[in-house]
């Protein structure tokens, strides 16, 4: 394992973001994770702490009021807590998603009217792009914003699977001026929790992360001041491809969170378990597991950090955050897997924890771009980088 | 209020030691941490400036590696203002002795109102220090404080003792050995890490402080370490699981059986 001191590529405030994190997340965060997951809830009060310490806005600007970590730094952070709980580390990644389009495209005032509370942690964050028919084709939503004729805007239609709903006070809705129009009509809006004709749905039953909430929103006839969009009209499409591509690598971050965990506990199980006159990992087929699974969190982990420094440099991040999400996740979901075919039936009891890395790192081969559409991004950026220039 | 908080990097204990040829652990080789106890003479020190509305500057006062402004940065994470450390080659191996004249030199060149130190280190667990310290530097020693509070002119401590605890009072400037029960070590906040950047560490060496290092350092050792081994492992340990009726039931008789009870 890496200790947090010797790994001299990171710097001196790098580190110590890290082991803080590593610290809180081992001595608050790890303790009640089976409990949240068997009840589904949400722990306002964990995340408050997450807010008092800074964790809500570690990449913002410290010019609008964040710490002004690197997104490298915050990746550190997002893999201690995720290694404790997926389910905050997904709360928090959620929580930035909606507030780093506000730090990019957001009005002076705007941000002075968002931000500050999300920065503290005492308002939730939540991003609403998804509907029962435009989940990874994103440009298909047809949430409805009208313009009325005093210039503020007219909301209908269904979100599903919005991630912190209903516990968010703050939402990000992507809505569309015209459905013809595709991405063209897509505008993003600063709506809050308690704003007439909002309201919410059914809360999904989910296999895992299941500490963090997820649930329908329904508009109807939500009227949203002018002042509460983001950007331009028709300029959500780029606004939520921008957030994605930044909230992958945070994805992946708290995969290779997901797969250390399973890693670090069968590692000392199968040293510790006894087995035909010797510890499990005794046997070579044992150690090939663990080696396999070894492989997977360092290629996890070095895609991420590579994913993250692109960001830090503003670089396009399209292929690398793809490639940072779908190796993670497949990671987490394999090195989960082992993790509890080592542990055998202990493993496979709920009161391990181990089997709930299993189910919480499937949804991350889901959600934030499933794993297929990631090959899609992909191949699509090598075809277009080679061009047929590789084939004279 | 200007307050010195004595801090020692340690090894990190969740790690695995090692020890040098000189069967000293070897520092170089395990990540260091800042001593537990020394984290609560911080915390006591941030919350005795919070009492006074922020009216207080800290100090952490070290020994150390030059590697040591590392450790030193996550106590102004925290919240501390300033460090200073006294570095010097010299003194690879100084015993406890040293240790104090070493720091009460690089107290002699501060000024200060109030010195916190924790009970102990993990490392050496010697718990003397802070007493040679007073000593030398002719303070009042305070130790085994579970409640610290201070005046302008005079800090009051509640030491713990067996029955309960004693009202102790000296005027500044003094020295405070402060126990666990003053509060949890906060964590640094994240802004809290990024202002530390800026914060200065001074770093001092023996000739700065007037020292001659024959006369402190590792040369001038008033013990030594003649021989090392791991303690005996435990026997078996037995446990039991069940229904606490049944299971305390079970203890018991194990304990009847032996005539422990």
């Amino acid at each position: 394992m890496l200790s947090v001191q010797t790994d001299r590529s990171l710097t001196e405030e790098e580190r110590l973001l890290q082991a803080t994190a590593r610290d809180f997340a081992e001595r608050e965060v790890a303790p009640g994770a089976v409990e949240r997951d068997e009840t589904e809830q949400f722990d306002r009060r964990l995340f408050d702490r997450l807010g008092r310490l800074g964790l809500t806005g570690a990449p913002i600007p410290e010019a609008d009021g964040g710490a002004g970590f690197s997104y490298l730094g915050w990746t550190l952070a997002m893999e201690e807590i995720a290694r404790a709980d997926m389910a905050v580390a997904v709360t928090l990644s959620v929580h930035l998603l909606s507030q780093l389009p506000v730090v990019q495209w957001g009005t002076a005032e705007q941000k002075e009217r968002w931000l500050p509370a999300m920065l503290a942690g005492e308002a939730l964050g939540a991003f609403a792009l998804t509907e029962p028919s435009a989940g990874s084709d994103a440009a298909a939503i047809r949430t409805r914003a009208e313009r009325r004729a005093d210039g503020d805007y007219r909301l209908d239609g269904t979100k599903i699977w919005i991630s912190n709903a209903p516990d968010a006070e703050r939402y990000l809705v992507f809505a569309t001026l015209d459905p013809s129009a595709g991405r063209a009509g897509i505008t993003a809006f600063l709506v809050e929790k308690g704003t007439p004709g909002f309201r919410f749905g059914r809360k999904e039953r989910k296999m895992g992360i299941r500490a963090c909430p997820a649930s329908e929103l329904i508009f109807e006839e939500a009227v949203v001041p002018a002042a509460n969009r983001l950007g331009e009209e028709g300029g959500g499409y780029r606004i939520a491809l921008s957030a994605l591509g930044e909230g992958r690598i945070s994805i992946a971050a708290a995969c290779t969170g997901i797969a250390q965990a399973a890693l670090e506990r069968a590692a000392a199980y199968v040293q510790q378990r006894q087995a035909f006159g010797g510890p499990l990992s005794e046997q070579e087929g044992v150690r090939f597991m663990v080696a396999e699974m070894a492989r997977e969190v360092a290629a996890a982990r070095a895609l991420t950090r590579a994913a993250a420094s692109a960001r830090d440099r503003g670089e396009p991040l399209a292929e690398v955050s793809s490639l940072a999400k779908w190796t993670a996740s497949d990671a987490a979901m394999r090195v989960a897997t082992d993790a509890v075919q080592l542990f055998g039936a202990q493993g496979y009891s709920r009161e391990s924890g181990l089997e709930r890395l299993m189910r919480d790192a499937k949804g991350a081969q889901i959600y934030e771009g499933s794993n297929q559409i990631h090959r899609l991004i992909v191949a699509d950026a090598v075809l277009r980088r080679t061009g047929s220039a590789g084939s004279a | 209020m200007r307050i010195v908080v004595l801090l020692k990097p340690v090894p990190d204990t969740t790690g695995q030691e090692r020890l040098g040829p000189d069967l000293r652990v070897d520092r170089a080789a395990v990540p260091a941490v800042i001593n537990p106890n020394d984290e609560y003479a911080l915390e006591a020190a941030l919350r005795l400036m919070e009492a006074r509305g922020g009216d207080a500057a800290i100090t952490l006062l070290t020994m150390g590696p030059p590697a040591a402004p590392e450790t030193m940065r996550k106590g102004l994470a925290m919240g501390a203002h300033r460090g200073l450390l006294v570095t010097d080659p010299a003194l690879g191996g100084a015993c406890s002795l040293s240790t104090a004249r070493v720091l009460a030199a690089a107290l002699g060149s501060l000024e200060f109102d109030l010195v916190l130190a924790g009970v102990d280190t993990s490392d050496g667990r010697g718990g003397v220090v802070a007493a040679a310290i007073a000593s030398l530097c002719g303070l009042p020693y305070l130790s085994y404080a579970g409640q610290v509070e201070l005046t302008d002119t005079a800090v009051r401590v509640r030491r713990l003792s067996p029955r309960g605890y004693d009202l102790l009072e000296a005027p500044l400037p003094a020295m405070v050995v402060v126990t666990q029960t003053v509060g949890e070590p906060r964590y640094p906040s994240l802004k809290g890490i990024m202002a530390a950047r800026s914060k200065e560490i001074v770093t001092r060496s023996l000739a700065d402080l007037g020292l001659a290092a024959d006369g402190v350092g590792g040369a001038a050792a008033t013990t030594r370490v003649l021989e090392s081994r791991p303690p005996a492992s435990r026997a078996a340990t037995r446990v039991v699981r069940g229904p606490a009726p049944e299971a305390a039931e079970a203890v018991v008789a194990f304990l009847a059986e032996r005539r422990v009870i």
